[in-house]
């Protein structure tokens, strides 16, 4: 009842500024719940129940529809963004980690870590399109631009599968280092960013020729070898900077677009996991599974300006488009 | 809904960066897992009664995941299982080198483990996947010879490292009279040594043979292992070098002092707990208990990442050539990932695997070592375990 007064207050306040604050949204894994965020005030405005195990956390082109993985239901559950009220469910295979819907908004890919597939799913009829056979553990999702390749990385096959969003069929494979966890293209199409955890390293795979061009490592002082473990991977607007949680490692780490060299590393909290930008790109936040907080960078100075405690093992992030 | 069937035949591969336009002709990869059982007593616990497909449940697991990543490459995996005695063992291991089986992975004691790598010489490369003695790394090391499983060493040290964490330096050692119990009593002191820790008293819990579970035995325990433990000089733990399982399992709350206990009970070092979900290990735990509808044990899974060791050579060389994995595999670009948070690699001084060892309970993992403040130059896997300046392995044809 509080929350929703709150969201009230809220939804009043955002009526009345044209420089709307954005909601960002939390998933946390052990929690049950999401935590909703103001990307401007960066003050916590409800925690909202989204069902078990929550983890791939995304929204939809037009902002109206909240998609979570709730892994232990084996569900994906639709939430409207505004309430926190869940509005239906859709099937998604046993075990949904992360997902990548397309730019569309339509459909709906999803990685099944329990069953070697991706299942894509219509978010309009609610439908299962397609289950497709990939490696073992699949989990990382990504999607050209302009909607045509649908990446799954599979965690114990190391590889990249390239899928054809529309007949369903895999038409490449790559080989990348150990336990390839996340894809993401940056919006130019032109390159393809591809994390390998145990690995170490990020792949960078130019989308047209499926050849891996650069292979980013990472060093830093004071920490071991083993404990830098690149997970997810922001990339901005215009492609020049490309940011990479490196887990365990408690950093973020900074790299050039265009020359693929690691520019900075950004101290952020525990077990650094996954990020999500404001849509202006101003903010991008980390979720910090084993601190249980969410930092926020300040992506034009390359600076981390707070940290805010959210629930229990936060895992995704998504910010509203409006 | 459409299921897609015909994606591998559709798919091409990407190798090493480059786009390969056509997919390549299936080759096989070969392995075999070949499992001794001994003659041996009912264990302590009904829990811990072996399973029939020990072993060979990880071998299948492997072979699954192997062959789910080989569609994509044109490459298929076979792991031929074999049960045998001490005495079937020897010919069992012919009838495979006779087959042309180059990979071995081997489920037996130290000794026999040895004779079999002896026995295989240049045709096979064993893979030690059970016999933890540290003679296997050291003075009997053998160059066919790669260990999978983790050394009485190794997992000493993780708990050693613990324990002083704990700041709980002296330590009751209780060791059995068999030969691998007096082995993994070594290793505790050795840890000992090399952790700072004090051995205070030891002690020796002679198996007198007979059943070792029987209808009235606690409470035959209630009154002896108090007994047994009585009047030890002040002690932080009770540690058991129980590798043949024989009384370990009875110290916990019949010990005279109210102290804890550890090593072959209590507090175990392990290189696999079902309980273990850090590090995407729920998913593989779920994969393992779908197929062999039992938890997983260590066996099952040093046998997987045996066979995983193979397919992972197999799918980074694209090739099935038994000398170029082998070569692959003994190389410094070998690594694998193994659910334990780190990648997996091989010391050439002694072809052991490191490997994060965890510290776990009945229905927990407590503790995972290499414990954070034990710092190492090279790596911090090499603080457990047996350290290159260290090492008596010398193999053959080699200074």
């Amino acid at each position: 009842m509080i929350d929703r007064i709150a969201l009230s207050t809220l939804a009043l306040l955002v009526a009345a500024s044209p420089a709307a604050a954005n909601r960002v949204f939390v998933s946390n894994e052990r929690g049950n719940d999401v935590t909703v965020l103001d990307s401007e005030t960066l003050e916590v405005i409800g925690t909202y129940p989204v069902g078990a195990r929550p983890r791939g956390i995304t929204i939809s082109p037009d902002g109206k529809e909240l998609y979570v993985c709730a892994s232990d239901d084996d569900l994906v559950r639709v939430f409207d963004p505004e309430t926190m009220q869940e509005t239906h469910t859709l099937p998604s295979g046993p075990d949904p980690e992360l997902f990548v819907l397309h730019p569309s908004g339509n459909p709906l890919y999803i990685a099944n870590e329990d069953d070697n597939l991706v299942t894509v799913v219509d978010t309009k009829t609610h439908k299962m399109l397609a289950e497709i056979p990939v490696g073992v553990e699949p989990e990382g999702m990504g999607i050209s631009p302009d909607g045509k390749v649908v990446i799954n990385t599979s965690e114990t096959t190391n590889m990249a599968h390239f899928i054809n969003s529309e007949t369903f069929e895999i038409f490449a494979n790559v080989l990348v280092d150990s336990r390839p966890r996340f894809a993401q293209f940056n919006d130019q199409g032109s390159k393809l960013y591809v994390s390998s955890e145990i690995g170490g390293s990020v792949s960078v795979i130019d989308p047209a020729t499926q050849a891996i061009t650069k292979k980013i490592t990472f060093q830093i002082p004071g920490v071991l070898p083993e404990a830098i473990q690149p997970v997810g991977v922001r990339v901005t607007r215009d492609g020049s900077r490309v940011f990479v949680a490196l887990g365990p490692a408690n950093r973020v780490a900074v790299i050039d677009g265009a020359t693929d060299e690691v520019l900075d590393y950004l101290l952020v909290g525990q077990r650094v996991w996954q990020m999500g930008f404001t849509p202006d790109d101003k903010f991008l936040f980390t979720t910090n599974g084993n601190s249980n907080d969410v930092s926020v960078i300040d992506v034009a100075a390359m600076k981390v300006v707070k940290s805010v405690p959210v629930g229990q093992q936060p895992w995704g992030v998504v910010v509203a488009p409006n | 809904m459409i299921r897609i069937f015909t994606i591998f035949l559709a798919g091409f591969c990407a190798m090493a960066g480059t786009a390969m336009a056509q997919q390549a002709p299936q080759t096989t990869v070969r392995a075999a897992v070949l499992r001794v059982d001994p003659p041996s007593l009912p264990p302590i616990s009904r829990l811990d009664a072996r399973p029939g497909d020990l072993g060979f449940a990880g071998a299948r697991l492997a072979i699954q995941d192997n062959d789910t990543t080989g569609r994509f490459m044109g490459q298929d995996f076979e792991a031929i299982e074999v049960a045998a005695t001490p005495e079937t063992a020897g010919p069992e291991l012919q009838k495979l080198l006779g087959q042309g089986i180059p990979f071995i992975v081997v489920l037996a004691d130290e000794a026999q483990t040895l004779a079999l790598a002896d026995q295989a010489g240049d045709a096979a490369l064993i893979l030690n996947a059970q016999a933890r003695g540290d003679n296997l790394r050291g003075a009997d090391c053998r160059a066919n010879t790669i260990h999978v499983a983790p050394s009485h060493a190794m997992l000493a040290d993780a708990l050693a490292q613990f324990l002083m964490w704990k700041r709980w330096p002296d330590w009751f050692l209780v060791e059995g009279s068999h030969p691998q119990d007096i082995a993994l009593a070594g290793a505790y002191r050795r840890a000992a040594v090399k952790f700072g820790a004090r051995i205070v008293e030891e002690r020796t819990y002679e198996d007198t043979g007979g059943g070792r579970r029987t209808d009235t035995g606690h409470v035959q325990v209630q009154a002896q292992m108090p007994v047994f433990t009585q009047r030890a000089a002040e002690h932080d733990v009770l540690i058991a070098a129980d590798e043949a399982g024989v009384f370990a399992l009875w110290l916990p709350y019949q010990t005279w002092d109210a102290r804890p206990v550890a090593g072959s009970a209590g507090l175990v070092p392990r290189s696999w707990h079902p309980a273990l979900e850090a590090w995407g290990a729920t998913q593989f735990q779920n994969r393992f208990e779908e197929l062999a509808i039992r938890p997983m044990r260590e066996e099952d899974y040093q046998t997987w990442l045996a066979l995983r060791m193979i397919g992972e050579a197999a799918t980074r060389t694209q090739s099935a050539d038994p000398a170029k994995l082998r070569e692959f595999l003994l190389s410094p670009a070998f690594e694998i990932a193994g659910f334990k948070g780190q990648k997996l690699t091989l010391r050439d001084w002694d072809h052991q695997l490191r490997q994060p060892i965890l510290l776990t309970t009945g229905s927990v993992t407590v503790s995972v070592s290499p414990q954070d403040q034990y710092l190492h130059q090279s790596s911090a896997l090499d603080t457990l375990g047996i350290d290159r300046p260290e090492t008596e392995c010398k193999f053959r044809g080699q200074g």
